[in-house]
């Protein structure tokens, strides 16, 4: 019985994320990117690790190579598709770390109050004002690079901002009268902020995430692309940082370099474009009537 | 001995601008099965009592002094902890304004079985069932417990409250104005189901309203505050037959009487007393048109005219007999 409500009610959002123009773009663009990380590497005729001869270094797009090959005579596309999965991977697991801690902070922070709100929220102003990539780059110096670094390293610098929207909302949620209610009927404080706060501000989390994920792939990309990045994967980031280290941009193989960069420029549009929609979606405020 | 006892209750709140008399001395009873009404103008301290047997005051108040005693245990000398345990179980509030104490994003009946999962070693499965027992017993269909509150319409948002309050099986119900956001239709349906409920759960009921008429058809007794006392109290017929405070008097006729002919309410000139700051001697004197020298320095002291009827006024005689 609760399922069909639920099922009811994920229909009503699926139906307006459809109606909506920015969201349905988004959300095909992400999909098909997902579809790829998921299936593509089974397509592909060429491993990553297939590397050509001599004369298969940089060569233009050509029916045996759609996209040319790299420095190292591998397929362009071959590692574009295993790219793919792990710059997703990386924006993903991040993603999840910062809004665990964002919520986490900005929850407690918000519904404690005083002392507890103060010195939370200056420990977040200060992950807020701190340069994110030079912070991000001294990380991921100290730790070593390796993937899971680079997503610790992404993850826990990422998280201020929602924490602060959070908060903010949690403020206002912990007034409302049902929160008395239940601390009347006998509800703990981890009993309220998980059953009362959290769902309240689960919206707004939720559009949160979809933005956070997308800085958290161009933090990807950047570290990757400053030789920051795990040099054993195959990210976007990796890929243009090779590529402009063999000096491909001046040798004018723009196969090497233009997919990667055209491929984060579209998943982090499309992230983009859902998170506004979302907001859209689920704040009225902004509905157009 | 009697279900609940409050003896010279005294609740101050502590504000930036001093010390906040909310209920300065107030006392009354309640038995089994008996329903008790508090009325009194905004501000006379009806709510911060209730709050104060439930021990649920904000932070800023305090039990300055009295005793309430719960068959015969003072329970302003329990710790918080043994009061979260007894709260629900023994005394329940059915809150001021339900439209606002459900969770918009909880089903009804979650919000149920939740405090009946908080106090009693029960699954939310077992919960919801007894969640759907309550709905029926205030008169419900059992399905809606999956509704989520913007589903239901006032009245059964009321409902849902009174449902709560009574998951644990309560000794005390509270009702803080449990019908004032209704319409009189709903608002009869709702206190006939109060006054139904009370009788077969053999439960105490303290109804705190600003409408006298109400309590003329719900309650058994009546408790009039003013100024952080109980004025006067009483059964029902004491109160509104053999009035002996000037106060209650005029409260009485500022509803307007069927049987009279068209007489304008009159109300009752002046503003309930700043607390901060009480007038000496009786709190009602500014306002009270019989008022003597003796009003502005002597607090009267409740006097008995018979074994339930108390009042605390120099003149209750001169009232009783019209003068």
């Amino acid at each position: 019985m609760h399922w069909s409500l639920r099922k009811k009610r994920i229909l009503k959002f699926l139906f307006a994320v459809r109606k909506n123009k920015m969201a349905l773009t988004g959300a095909v663009v992400l999909a098909a990117f997902i579809l790829i990380a998921i299936f593509g590497p089974v397509f592909m005729p060429f491993s990553t690790l297939d590397f050509g001869e001599v004369e298969d270094i940089l060569n233009p797009p050509s029916p045996k190579h759609l996209l040319g090959t790299d420095d190292m005579g591998r397929d362009v596309l071959a590692n574009l598709i295993s790219g793919a999965r792990i710059s997703l991977m990386i924006g993903g697991v991040a993603t999840a770390i910062s809004m665990g801690i964002g919520t986490l902070i900005g929850i407690v922070s918000g519904y404690f109050g005083k002392a507890v709100d103060n010195a939370l929220m200056r420990f977040t102003d200060f992950f807020l004002v701190i340069p994110w990539l030079p912070l991000m780059m001294v990380l991921a110096a100290i730790l070593g690079t390796s993937l899971w670094n680079i997503i610790f390293v992404i993850g826990i610098t990422g998280w201020a901002g929602t924490a602060r929207v959070v908060r903010s909302q949690t403020l206002s949620v912990k007034e409302r009268q049902y929160v008395e209610r239940a601390i009347s009927v006998g509800a703990g404080s981890g009993h309220i902020m998980a059953r009362h706060i959290l769902p309240n501000v689960f919206p707004l989390v939720f559009a949160n995430t979809v933005l956070v994920a997308a800085v958290a792939i161009v933090s990807e990309t950047t570290l990757s692309f400053l030789g920051l990045g795990d040099p054993t994967t195959a990210s976007w980031g990796m890929m243009l940082h090779y590529a402009f280290e063999s000096g491909s941009t001046s040798a004018g193989a723009y196969w090497y370099y233009l997919p990667p960069g055209i491929c984060v420029v579209l998943v982090v549009l499309s992230f983009t474009l859902l998170g506004y929609a979302f907001d859209e979606i689920m704040n009225p405020k902004l509905r157009k009537r | 001995m009697p279900l609940l006892e409050v003896k010279n209750l005294k609740t101050y709140f502590d504000t930036s601008s001093g010390e906040y008399k909310a209920v300065d001395g107030a006392g009354f009873e309640l038995d089994y099965g008996e329903a008790l009404g508090l009325v009194g103008e905004s501000g006379c301290g009806k709510t911060t009592c209730a709050l104060s047997i439930a021990k649920l005051l904000p932070k800023e108040g305090r039990v300055a002094g009295g005793e309430i005693l719960m068959e015969g245990i003072d329970i302003l000398k329990l710790s918080d902890d043994e009061i979260r345990a007894k709260r629900w179980k023994e005394v329940s509030i059915i809150f001021q304004g339900a439209m606002n104490a459900l969770n918009p994003v909880m089903m009804v009946g979650d919000q149920i079985a939740e405090a009946i999962v908080l106090h009693e070693k029960v699954r939310r499965e077992e919960a919801l069932r007894r969640a759907g027992d309550l709905f029926e017993l205030v008169e419900m269909p059992r399905k809606r417990i999956v509704n989520y509150p913007h589903e239901f319409s006032g009245g059964m948002k009321q409902r849902a409250m009174i449902a709560m309050a009574l998951a644990c099986n309560p000794k005390i119900v509270i009702g803080d104005e449990p019908t004032t956001a209704l319409d009189v239709m709903v608002q009869a349906q709702i206190l006939n189901l109060l006054e139904k409920l009370r009788h077969e759960l053999n439960m105490g009921l303290i109804l705190i309203t600003h409408d006298l008429s109400i309590l003329g058809e719900t309650c058994d007794k009546i408790a009039v505050m003013y100024g952080g006392k109980v004025v006067e109290t009483g059964t029902v017929k004491d109160i509104f037959e053999h009035t002996a405070h000037p106060y209650t008097e005029r409260l009485i006729s500022c509803f307007p009487n069927i049987s009279k002919g068209k007489v304008i309410p009159e109300g009752i000139k002046g503003t309930p007393p700043n607390m901060f700051d009480p007038p000496a001697g009786c709190s009602f004197h500014p306002r009270c048109h019989m008022a003597k020298e003796v009003c502005r320095y002597m607090e009267p002291d409740a006097e008995k005219i018979s074994e339930k009827h108390l009042s605390a006024c120099h003149f209750f005689r001169e009232v009783m007999n019209g003068e």
